[in-house]
């Protein structure tokens, strides 16, 4: 197991992961559902990719996928390229993706809640892997687990490092959940709808902090989510996934000014809007596809205002659009040159 | 280290204006630390079933590790002037065909029912909750053909598979074989026949336990196998498989005594309720008293530990509070 490679985040700017045309396919019984068609996306260190779309688009398989935690049946991935630090995961043995697991590259989950285990205390849960994968003493390992509570902001957390997870509210359980996937320092942070399940007072401070223990320790840190409003304020660039393909990938801020897609479009003009009360809210019209039978051409076109016959026949390449932009779209340049 | 000194410096900011003022007011009203069973005990201990199963239980075990306390007399010991007289002051349960005290047999029969009852669960819920956690986990081929496998024994009909297995391993022994050996069998048949059922019930709970998100946490966090098994899985399936090793241990008592009743079980000169049992059927009806107290003892034996179970699934049942 390699403790070694310890450096916290490594060079800013360093090609932290790199997934290339990510293939998965769920294989059931009745059908093969293609779940991620061609995701290509990458983390430098120290920056935030928010990977946005909503529920079925990919978000979550693909981080699966890159942690190894894919469930195998159903899910196979069948193509492409997954390289932490330039090394392929892909063909790695099992044994060094589990010694990367934590050490290297961790994930947190949506629900707090479940995602700790309500036999064991808060504590015991983060001292195992200081136990069993630095080798302290139960009494050491706990110690660190209460400064970890304290580095996520618990109040009082030599106190609480004691109590079981049903005594923690919701945004505690998501801190502790934090401290547990930092335990090991870890360069790479993959954090899955992390606020979905709190209130948004609570969302805010959880936010806050992923930023702030992301500068501190340089760590590349992906967000996965579907709030825009969420990503707004933290992220450095963002990936919008739909129907298991990557259809914009921009810096936050020329995407939350021009869309080069309209399928992006669609869910700003979806964000409820003060100035906008008493009108009706925007919405995409239709459904995601079915990824059992995800239609020809782009997959966005039966949704899409836009659509030309040329959407219905031929699938959009990620393309260029300069400046660090790319989209999916056959007409992203008119729509960033249009007002 | 430089891990704690960065450490020290984060948590020092602690008190920077964005720090949780919601989660400050958490609900400290919980100070005592209690998990899963802690919350059980304390939600058993008021509850009466809980409290008088629990009473006759320990009586029992008392009585099971210390027969001699209770009846200081020799369970073997007859006089057949006394042959099938009924209770009195000096014989509270009066005498058996043979003028032996049935009370001091009662007392010494607790042992051997009581032995075999809590070593064949033993058995059967080990056996069964290991495969029912391999199967449940690891789901796919592995659990078809465990399932498979455990569907061969759960196909047997439970006495008439004691009887095959009990005579056939006995067939070659001259006169009764030893004491030992025959409880062995005994608990051995009981936990091979039965091991299927704490297989099901432990597969079940681990295909759910296996679906939370703190089973893929731990695998994200580069968590073995075998230490997902044991330390996230394996705990939170516990419940049920108790549960259904206190009802258990009562039925397996109570098959201890079917089969020995049947002549396949223990054999003099160990006594058991069963046994007793057995020799009072030609006197049933001339001598009651014979089959009463041994059948008394079964019965609440079986209840009180049945009674256990039910308590203690009321307990951990989290929906019922």
């Amino acid at each position: 197991m390699s403790a070694t490679d310890d450096n916290t985040g490594g060079s800013p700017g360093a090609r932290l992961l790199e997934v290339e045309d990510l293939h998965v396919e769920f294989r059931t019984r009745e059908s093969t559902a293609s779940v991620l068609n061609g995701v290509s996306y990458h983390v430098d260190a120290g920056e935030t990719l928010a990977v946005l779309g909503e529920s079925g688009s990919g978000k979550s398989v693909t981080a699966q996928a890159v942690m190894g935690i894919l469930d195998t049946p159903p899910g196979f991935v069948t193509k492409g390229s997954i390289r932490y630090r330039g090394e392929e995961l892909l063909t790695a043995t099992e044994e060094r993706r589990r010694g990367l697991r934590g050490e290297n590259m961790a994930m947190i989950f949506q629900d707090a809640l479940s995602a700790l285990n309500p036999v064991y205390s808060v504590g015991f849960q983060i001292a195992e892997q200081f136990r069993f994968r630095r080798g302290m003493s139960r009494r050491d390992a706990m110690t660190k687990a209460a400064e970890m509570l304290d580095l996520v902001k618990i109040p009082n957390a030599k106190q609480r490092v004691k109590e079981f997870p049903h005594q923690f509210s919701g945004g505690m359980r998501q801190r502790a959940m934090i401290a547990m996937s930092l335990a090991l320092d870890p360069d790479l942070l993959i954090a899955d709808e992390p606020t979905t399940a709190l209130d948004v007072t609570v969302q805010a401070q959880i936010m806050d902090l992923l930023d702030e223990l992301r500068r501190e320790r340089g760590m590349g840190l992906i967000l996965i989510t579907h709030d825009l409003g969420v990503v707004a304020e933290v992220a450095d660039r963002i990936a919008v996934m739909y129907a298991g393909r990557v259809v914009e990938e921009s810096d936050a801020e020329s995407l939350y000014a021009r869309p080069a897609h309209p399928y992006t479009e669609g869910l700003m003009a979806s964000i409820p809007r003060l100035d906008q009360k008493g009108e009706q809210l925007a919405s995409i019209k239709g459904l995601p596809p079915n990824l059992a039978a995800i239609p020809a051409g782009c997959p966005f076109h039966p949704r899409c205002h836009r659509a030309q016959q040329e959407c219905r026949e031929k699938l959009p390449e990620l393309h260029e659009l300069g400046a660090g932009r790319r989209s999916a779209c056959h007409f992203a340049e008119e729509l960033i040159s249009s007002d | 280290m430089t891990e704690s000194t960065e450490t020290r410096s984060v948590g020092e900011r602690t008190t920077s204006p964005e720090a949780p003022a919601a989660d400050e007011r958490e609900n400290r009203q919980s100070t005592k630390q209690v998990g899963l069973w802690g919350d059980a005990w304390r939600d058993l201990r008021r509850r009466p079933l809980f409290v008088i199963s629990g009473v006759i239980i320990l009586l029992l075990l008392a009585i099971a590790a210390f027969p001699g306390l209770f009846a200081p007399g020799d369970p073997q010991a007859q006089d057949l002037s006394l042959a099938r007289e009924g209770p009195s002051a000096q014989a509270w349960f009066g005498y058996d065909v043979l003028g032996r005290d049935i009370y001091t047999r009662v007392i010494h029969g607790a042992r051997a029912s009581i032995v075999v009852g809590v070593l064949s669960t033993l058995v059967a819920v080990l056996i069964g909750s290991f495969v029912g956690l391999l199967a449940g986990y690891f789901g796919g081929k592995t659990d078809s053909f465990l399932a498979r496998f455990a569907e061969i024994f759960l196909g047997l009909p439970f006495v008439l598979g004691a009887i095959v297995i009990l005579s056939v391993f006995n067939a070659g022994i001259e006169g009764s074989p030893g004491t030992v050996r025959v409880m062995t069998q005994v608990i051995l048949t009981i936990g091979v026949l039965a091991w299927p059922i704490s297989m099901r019930i432990m597969r079940s709970a681990a295909i759910a336990a296996k679906q939370q998100d703190y089973v893929n946490a731990a695998k994200a966090l580069g968590a073995s196998h075998s230490r997902i098994i044991f330390k996230h899985v394996l705990p939170n399936c516990l419940a049920p498989v108790m549960v259904y090793a206190t009802i258990a241990l009562g039925q397996f008592i109570g098959l201890e005594a079917t089969l020995s009743y049947l002549g396949l079980g223990l054999t003099s000169p160990v006594v058991s309720w069963g046994m007793m049992i057995s020799d009072s059927q030609q006197y049933i009806i001339s001598t009651p008293h014979m089959l009463l107290f041994p059948a008394g003892f079964l019965v609440i034996t079986v209840l009180a530990f049945v009674m256990l179970g039910d308590a203690v699934r009321d307990a951990l049942d989290p929906k019922q509070k």
